[in-house]
């Protein structure tokens, strides 16, 4: 019995590098790890399929965000395909300072974060997107808890954003509110939306509320390095951070060991990219439309040929 | 002059003058800075501050880096024993749900299927007819065919190997502590602070080092769910050989026990039914981690709940939250069941084995011919995606119509709860001086319980405030405290009502039942949306969580009253109003007592729950430590929370010995 699975795994195994366009190195597992978000885990799926293609073995793993990092330095994971320049680049480089991490280049995607207000708002408040037309209509999000200040609901503490200084800097009459995650974010949008009601929130792209709910991201002063840093840069001479957010790369990382195990590996999950448009349409598929995550990677792999087969053919 | 003099003597005056020195204080703490320019009045000074954390993360780099222990190193050690684990609970799991495999990763090969839906829920019918009757067969049955039906099978499969894997663990550590503890009081001694850290200080704080020392999988969530769940078992182990009539053991000794035979022949067996709770809090624990051991990996129900309530799909969320209350109910119910058991009725050998064991056999046929039968028809295998059911957007629908039509009816509520009794709690609480805290809470145990336990308290005050969390802890005694106020006036009257009608009781025990189970985050999610992110949401989730104990204990201590002091009420000609005041709820306040003790343990343990929805208080520091990696910050953040519990726990303790004492002289 032994025998005969052995052998029935060596033909497959044949049978599966014969189609393949490179030669594998080791058939040990490449650990992929997935999180809890739709976004994430198509994209982590998508580098595996392409990975099998190539005739690696792929095993996908379960971690945390951050807590992942520990893995990662060990060796226990390989690979992670999503870490964004605006809530990991702390954790980030911290891992590669240890030399057993490194930053595999860019994922392709673009992290947007910035204030966002849904499109019914537009009628009550002339002028929106401009953040000088929301500041002239705070107290229509004010509630009991903020009046007379209107009411901003920011991210969790942990995601930073320095929206407290942000509204300090800029003079606005507005409170800012954070919840604790972003489940609790877009629970609060969800019944705001059905009302119809007053809500001005952090939102961030790619992800499917863009797509599910109309709105627009609030325009502030464009950032810069210099406003971050340097008070007299920027509407405010005295403050730092009178400007809007910095949107950032996403970024795929991996274990230091990896390219010496699976060079081959390696380069593919350097070259492999995916766009912002790419990821919306994938995640709405997914969460709004109830097609499965595998289903989704399948036809986003079948419609790009053309893109996949330069990374895996080299 | 008497008067005055009995006044200062009277028990509540030591009371008053504490409540109001600390009114006062807190109230003209911050005028009181300003005017002295003294900062440290409301601040504890930065200098003093003892930098715990950074040592402690210090530390746990070590202990995963370099620790050496001469022919490996502690990391080696503790994945040795993450393998010893990995390996059986590979093994459950491709039984149950993944099926047996060969290779590894996307190279693997399915050798073998795991047993089909129609086998196991025979067996589980099986085990309720043989623990009881065909009702609890019934009834487990049909909580299991749930779970095919509403789609939720191989999740479920998944926690269930879990849960497979974990309780007997659980239960021999707990037991083998146990029995150190019965034979060696120092060991007792030391083990029980430990056991009681371990129950409080919230699992987040300690998620990071486990991960690293066990590696990353479902067998780091198994370590984290059984440090969780295994301290009770401990604790009612000891307490269950304690308590085994001397007689008992007299009757071992003279028939010449050795020290082996007397443990595992006399008190083990003696202790059994006892030892059966322990093995159902172990149950109900590890099924109460779930949500949080899919967070590292453990996958499983808890992470379809997770996702679906991440991509705002509330009827997602309720079905896969269903199915964690329904296996509860399932397993709760077969374990209880095993305890009262009557032990059955030893058959002549010449039998033959069919007709000795009927279900046995039974069982094995039926799950080898499906096994066979599932190989060809994929039906048998696994319950037909067609077939399933799912409550659609049924849920979101009614959300969104509640939503709409009674917003404001809830705002107004809610805006009334925070003017009245929040926000004025909130200012008393975050107003106290850190100084003058330590001292009242000091000058409070030892009121309580004595000078020792005015110096734990005191101590431990000053933990909290040396470690630079000081204003924190007094938003969770807040907002805990807010929380188990409202919790106990709902639940103790409910518990009242439950404790004297036997139909009520049957309805509130199993709504609470389900409270307990199903995982918060399920109704946290629809009460951020009718009352927004802030402390208000947090408290209802809070109240929700920690109501059934109270409920709980109110109605055990009522039914177990005994009934000739009902009698003797009734006799000597009360009314029912005075029989309940002046007769039952006297006797009950033990019970009661222990009631509030436990809803305060579960209030405190959903902070890290409510900091997902943004309150700022400890739990908030130990869900910041966790996505920030900083093991340090955590476990000092989750340290004031043990702490804080601790002292509750022992005040409320003390208190409920002495209300015993004074109800047995009664």
């Amino acid at each position: 019995m032994k025998h005969s699975t052995t052998l029935v795994a060596g033909l497959l195994a044949a049978l599966i590098s014969t189609s393949s366009l490179a030669a594998p190195e080791s058939q040990d597992p490449i650990k992929i790890t997935t999180h809890d978000w739709t976004g994430q885990i198509v994209n982590s799926t998508i580098l595996g399929k392409l990975l099998q293609k190539a005739g690696y073995n792929v095993e996908y793993v379960q971690a945390d965000y951050i807590a992942q990092f520990a893995g990662l330095e060990t060796g226990d994971l390989h690979v992670a395909t999503e870490i964004w320049e605006t809530t990991g680049r702390e954790a980030m480089d911290a891992a590669v300072a240890t030399g057993k991490v490194v930053n595999m280049g860019e994922g392709g995607m673009q992290a947007i974060e910035e204030w966002w207000y849904p499109a019914y708002m537009e009628e009550v408040c002339p002028g929106l997107p401009d953040w000088k037309a929301l500041n002239d209509c705070a107290s229509e999000f004010a509630t009991a808890e903020t009046a007379p200040l209107g009411r901003y609901l920011g991210g969790p503490v942990t995601w930073g954003g320095f929206d407290d200084e942000r509204v300090k800097a800029l003079e606005m009459d507005f409170e800012v509110v954070h919840a604790g995650t972003d489940a609790a974010l877009f629970a609060e949008l969800e019944s705001a939306y059905q009302r119809k009601a007053p809500i001005v929130l952090w939102l961030y792209e790619p992800h499917w509320a863009p797509a599910k709910f109309e709105g627009s991201f609030i325009k502030f002063p464009p950032y810069s390095a210099e406003c971050y840093q340097d008070p007299s840069v920027g509407i405010n001479p005295n403050a730092a951070y009178d400007c809007g957010k910095p949107t950032g790369p996403i970024w795929k990382v991996s274990w230091a060991g990896l390219e010496d195990k699976w060079p081959g590996a390696a380069k593919i999950i350097k070259d492999y990219t995916l766009t912002n448009a790419d990821m919306g349409a994938l995640v709405t598929k997914v969460d709004l439309d109830g097609v499965s995550i595998d289903a989704a990677a399948d036809e986003w792999i079948a419609a790009n040929e053309a893109a996949w087969s330069k990374w895996l053919a080299q | 002059m008497n008067a005055l003099i009995r006044f200062f003597r009277a028990p509540w005056t030591f009371w008053i003058a504490l409540l109001l020195i600390t009114w006062t204080l807190s109230t003209w703490s911050f005028p009181l800075y300003k005017a002295l320019d003294a900062r440290w009045i409301i601040r504890f000074p930065s200098q003093l501050q003892v930098p715990l954390d950074v040592w402690l993360t210090a530390f746990f780099k070590w202990l995963q880096n370099d620790a050496d222990l001469f022919f490996f190193t502690f990391r080696d050690l503790t994945r040795f024993l993450s393998s010893l684990i990995e390996w059986p609970y590979d093994q459950v799991r491709a039984l149950m749900a993944d099926g047996f495999e060969s290779g590894q990763g996307s190279n693997a090969v399915e050798i073998a299927p795991p047993l089909s839906w129609i086998a196991v829920i025979f067996i589980l019918i099986a085990l309720g007819r043989y623990a009881r009757d065909w009702w609890l067969a019934a009834l487990v049955g049909g909580c299991f065919v749930y779970l095919a039906v509403f789609g939720q099978w191989d999740s479920a499969m998944v926690t269930l190997s879990s849960v497979i894997i974990a309780v007997p663990i659980g239960v021999a550590l707990g037991l083998g502590i146990g029995i150190l503890t019965y034979r060696l009081p120092w060991f007792d001694r030391l083990i029980r602070p430990i056991l009681d850290l371990m129950q409080t200080v919230p699992v987040f704080a300690y998620l990071v080092p486990v991960l690293v020392l066990f590696g990353f999988g479902p067998v780091a969530a198994l370590i984290a769910t059984l440090i969780y769940a295994t301290p009770p078992m401990v604790r009612i182990a000891s307490l269950a050989l304690k308590s085994v009539p001397t007689e008992v053991v007299e009757a071992g000794r003279i028939v010449g026990c050795t020290e082996r035979q007397m443990m595992w022949r006399v008190l083990v067996p003696s202790a059994m039914p006892t030892l059966m709770v322990g093995v159902n809090q172990v149950i109900m624990l590890t099924l109460n981690m779930v949500i949080i051991a899919s967070m590292i990996g453990a996958g499983g129900l808890g992470f379809d709940v997770l996702s679906a309530l991440r991509r705002l799909d509330i009827g997602g969320g309720i079905e896969a939250g269903v199915a964690i209350v329904v296996m509860a109910i399932a397993l709760d119910r077969l374990s209880q069941a095993f305890v009262r058991r009557p032990p059955s009725a030893i058959l002549p050998a010449n039998l033959g084995t069919l007709r000795r064991h009927p279900w046995l056999v039974t069982t094995l046929v039926v799950v080898v011919v499906t096994y066979l039968l599932g190989l060809f028809l994929p039906a048998v295998q696994s319950y037909p995606a067609a077939l399933t059911l799912t409550t659609g957007t049924f849920w979101s629908d009614a959300m969104e119509w509640i939503n709409i039509n009674y917003f404001d009816t809830f705002e107004a509520v809610k805006s009334f709860f925070l003017t009245v009794l929040l926000l004025p709690v909130k200012r008393f609480f975050s107003g106290i001086p850190w100084a003058w805290g330590i001292i009242a809470m000091g000058l409070a145990a030892w009121r309580v319980g004595g000078w020792r336990l005015g110096l734990m308290a005191a101590l431990m005050t000053t933990f909290i405030a040396a470690s630079g969390f000081w204003a924190k802890a007094m938003i969770t005694i807040y907002l805990c405290g807010v929380s188990v106020l409202i919790a106990y006036a709902i639940g103790v009257p409910l518990g009242i009502w439950a404790g004297q009608n036997t139909r009520v009781n049957s309805v509130v025990g199993a709504i609470m039942d389900t409270l307990q189970t199903l995982p918060s985050f399920v109704y946290l999610i629809p009460v951020v949306m009718l009352f927004r992110v802030g402390d208000f949401s947090a408290m209802i989730a809070i109240v929700l969580y920690a109501l059934a104990p109270a409920v709980r204990y109110a109605a055990h201590g009522i039914r177990s009253i005994d009934p000739q002091m009902i009698e003797a009420g009734l006799v000597s000609g009360c009314t029912p109003r005075q029989l309940l005041w002046r007769v039952k709820l006297p006797l009950a306040a033990p019970s009661l007592l222990l009631g509030l003790n436990q809803t305060i343990m579960l209030a405190l343990s959903m902070l890290v729950i409510t900091a997902l929805v943004g309150t700022r208080d400890l739990g908030q520091e130990v869900y910041i430590a966790l996505t920030k990696a900083d093991t340090g910050h955590g476990i000092v953040a989750g340290l004031c929370v043990a702490f804080i519990a601790i002292i509750a726990d022992r005040i409320l303790t003390a208190l409920s010995k002495s209300s015993k004492q004074r109800v047995e002289a009664a």
